[in-house]
């Protein structure tokens, strides 16, 4: 069974449509990157997904694992396993990092009926991931991305994925904003988390981190429908002839793995 | 009109009460007297009073209180279980405003520590106490503090000598019970803290049983001496029928470090009065508040800072969440005086609005009569912030779970002020709790506006 199905996707903010009928099946194990310009929808696409309350699904369909995403609250969706790393992760003055991931980790244990972690086990656990992503563990104590520069927000994002371990990952232009040396760290700790039983859709407005998050599948998002899909070498036509370019051509009907 | 006939209940009242205390000494029944020829003069605030434009008591003074004389409500040991602070140096409870010294316990004292019922203190030294006992109360600013004066009988007394650290809290509980028909309190504490003496006292407002309207009028005087190290704490938790005034005047010798934190919680119709004056050289005060409102409650802050003399430092810091209908007000007044250079006072004020129907008044005034002085105040007004929501949900936290942690943040700067130790602990489980029914009530309402509106300000004077 596929993990996500989207049928015929219709979304709107503030009323004004954005998704304008997106197809898109992800299997188990599978990366998915959606490239696009910029207003094509991409960010709203993950937003919806994620169910932000301000995005006003219109018509269509969306399955996670067989059960109706759209009926879902964030929170239920985060503890069925949606994650999303924000494209602007947020500060939370007088939140505390770990404590603040600890509960998150609980609600979703105990959403699957596992025990809850206390202090005692889950700090050497959230020191281990934190050391995967070459994080300060001062950052720990701290509140949550209060005073973190851009890429520590970032891999703060990628930190919080690797210990909530979610089905479907969202990465919403975790690119944008990072020098290389940032970007490689964060593409290890993600690239560390592909497994047969995680997909990830990869969100990005350039080519360039998907030289390090290899996707399985590229899909071109215009004016809120895909117009074309395909393996990776999507990504450099793409680089080549620019979006531009892609708009005129013809929608592949089924991606092709490679 | 209805002003005029109240003012004739308080006139019996006054009359009972100056026979019954007529064995009290010679200057505290002249002291009533001239607070009550007071009261009668000026009767109580209005809205056109710049100190009261945002409270309106018409609903005090609509009601006639008798004056609470021992605890209408039966009341024992076993009641006070859910009060009960642990790690206080001394309790002292205080039954419809009434010392009861069969469920207080101030045994275990040291040495140089006194703290007793003021009406004890008054029988036992009728004499020294006039040292300090409405030295420092301006009753012709204050009509509640006139009032106050002319029914002031018992509350607490607390002296530290010299040199002498207090580590553990000294608890007060003000316990009001419901009566037949609506009763006022006039509970009056005198605290010294000499030379070099530390100390921290809570005073904790609570109800007992139904809910009756209750008015109960505090007032403390604190004088700290030189190089003292007092921390004053101030809870109103009363049920949603209780008229809460309360005035703070500290009177800070040099050098002197004062924090008072006040935390209006409870009641319906509450004004805090926060009164430091920094007199000698050196001193520093800082006053924080916390207020959280619901239902209609209305809660007053006002605070008037005298910057006396040079070189003092002065800090005020409130933050209210205000949900439903709640009103909250925030007056902060600071008064650099001529020769008070090189003062350094600021305020800050930020509010949460949780409900559209939620109120808030903000109004920073600086008076500075002084030329080389640092002075800044600042207000925020804003509500959860979605996105910090959102995101918190993202992760799997609940809503009503993501609200309490927001909220608790904000309340906890508050908290993160007082210093380490039993009367913070104290004091933060029960402002997390009052938080816990806030968050319960909100996500079940759910604030209609998902719009963000900031508002703020920012001055340096």
């Amino acid at each position: 069974m596929s993990l996500l199905e989207i049928r015929n996707l219709h979304a709107e903010v503030d009323g004004n449509e954005i998704l304008k009928g997106i197809d898109l099946t992800i299997n188990p194990g599978e990366v998915h990157s959606i490239m696009g310009p910029n207003g094509s929808g991409k960010s709203t696409l993950a937003q919806v997904l994620s169910r932000r309350e301000a995005y006003h699904v219109t018509e269509g369909e969306v399955l996670f694992n067989g059960k109706n995403l759209l009926e879902m609250k964030p929170e239920e969706a985060a503890r069925e396993g949606v994650f999303l790393a924000f494209q602007y992760p947020v500060e939370i003055p007088g939140i505390g990092n770990a404590y603040f991931l600890r509960s998150a980790l609980n609600a979703i244990r105990t959403h699957r009926g596992e025990e809850e972690l206390d202090a005692m086990d889950f700090i050497p656990f959230y020191r281990e991931k934190m050391n995967l992503l070459e994080m300060d563990e001062r950052l720990m104590s701290r509140s949550v991305n209060e005073g973190f520069s851009g890429g520590e927000k970032k891999r703060n994002e990628i930190l919080q994925m690797a210990v909530l371990e979610p089905r479907l990952a969202i990465l919403d232009e975790t690119d944008s904003g990072l020098d290389i040396d940032a970007l490689r760290i964060v593409a290890q700790g993600v690239n560390a988390m592909r497994s047969p039983d995680r997909s990830m859709l990869v969100v990005t407005h350039y080519q360039r981190l998907l030289n390090y998050i290899v996707p399985d599948f590229v899909h071109v998002l215009v004016d809120g429908r895909i117009v074309r899909s395909g393996g990776k070498e999507l990504a450099f036509e793409l680089e080549d002839k620019g979006y531009g370019g892609i708009e005129n051509a013809p929608v592949t009907a089924t991606p092709v793995r490679v | 009109m209805a002003q005029v006939a109240q003012l004739d209940t308080y006139l019996a009242a006054f009359t009972d009460f100056a026979r019954d205390t007529a064995g009290s000494p010679e200057w505290l029944r002249d002291l009533r007297n001239s607070a009550f020829a007071r009261f009668s003069s000026t009767g109580f605030p209005t809205l056109r009073d710049e100190d009261w434009r945002f409270t309106s008591l018409a609903p005090l003074t609509r009601t006639p209180f008798r004056l609470a004389r021992g605890s209408a409500h039966p009341f024992t040991v076993s009641d006070l279980v859910q009060w009960r602070m642990e790690g206080a140096a001394a309790r002292l409870v205080f039954v419809d405003g009434r010392l009861e010294p069969a469920l207080s316990n101030w045994a275990a004292l040291p040495r140089g520590v006194t703290v007793n019922g003021l009406a004890k203190e008054i029988a036992a030294q009728p004499h020294t106490l006039a040292t300090h006992f409405g030295r420092y109360l301006d009753i012709d600013r204050d009509p509640f503090a006139a009032l106050n004066t002319a029914f002031a009988e018992d509350g607490a007394y607390i002296h530290i000598s010299r040199g002498v650290v207090l580590e553990q809290p000294i608890h007060l509980l003000f316990v009001s019970t419901a009566g037949s028909s609506p009763a006022m309190t006039h509970p009056r504490n005198l605290i010294v803290v000499e030379d070099e003496g530390q100390a921290t006292i809570i005073e904790d407002y609570v109800s007992h049983g139904d809910s009756t309207p209750a008015f109960s009028n505090a007032v403390t005087e604190l004088v700290a001496g030189g190089s003292a190290n007092v921390q004053h704490i101030m809870i109103e938790r009363e049920h949603l029928q209780t008229f809460n005034f309360s005035t703070l005047r500290i009177e800070q010798a040099r050098s002197a470090n004062v924090a008072s934190h006040s935390l209006l919680l409870g009641g319906a119709l509450v004004r805090n009065n926060v009164h430091p004056v920094l007199h000698g050289q050196g001193g520093e005060c800082m006053i924080n508040g916390l207020f959280i409102g619901s239902a209609r409650q209305h809660l007053d802050n006002y605070m008037l800072v005298e910057h006396a003399s040079p070189h003092c430092a002065s800090r005020q810091f409130y933050n209210g969440i205000l949900d439903q209908q709640a009103h909250g007000v925030f007056h902060g007044r600071i008064v650099v005086h001529k020769d008070a250079q090189k003062t350094d006072a600021k305020q800050t004020n930020r509010n949460l609005l949780l409900n559209d129907d939620a109120q808030i008044d903000t109004k920073p005034q600086l008076e500075i009569y002084a030329d080389d002085v640092k002075c800044t105040h600042g207000a925020t007004i804003g509500q959860i912030e979605e996105n910090a929501l959102f995101y918190l949900r993202s992760r799997g936290l609940g809503e009503m779970e993501a609200r309490r942690l927001l909220l608790e943040a904000f309340a906890g700067e508050c908290i993160e002020r007082m210093k380490p130790g039993a009367a913070r602990e104290y004091t933060e489980s029960i402002v997390f709790e009052r938080l816990l029914s806030v968050a319960n009530s909100v996500s079940s309402a759910k604030s209609g506006a998902s719009g963000q509106r900031e508002r703020n300000w920012e001055e340096v004077g």
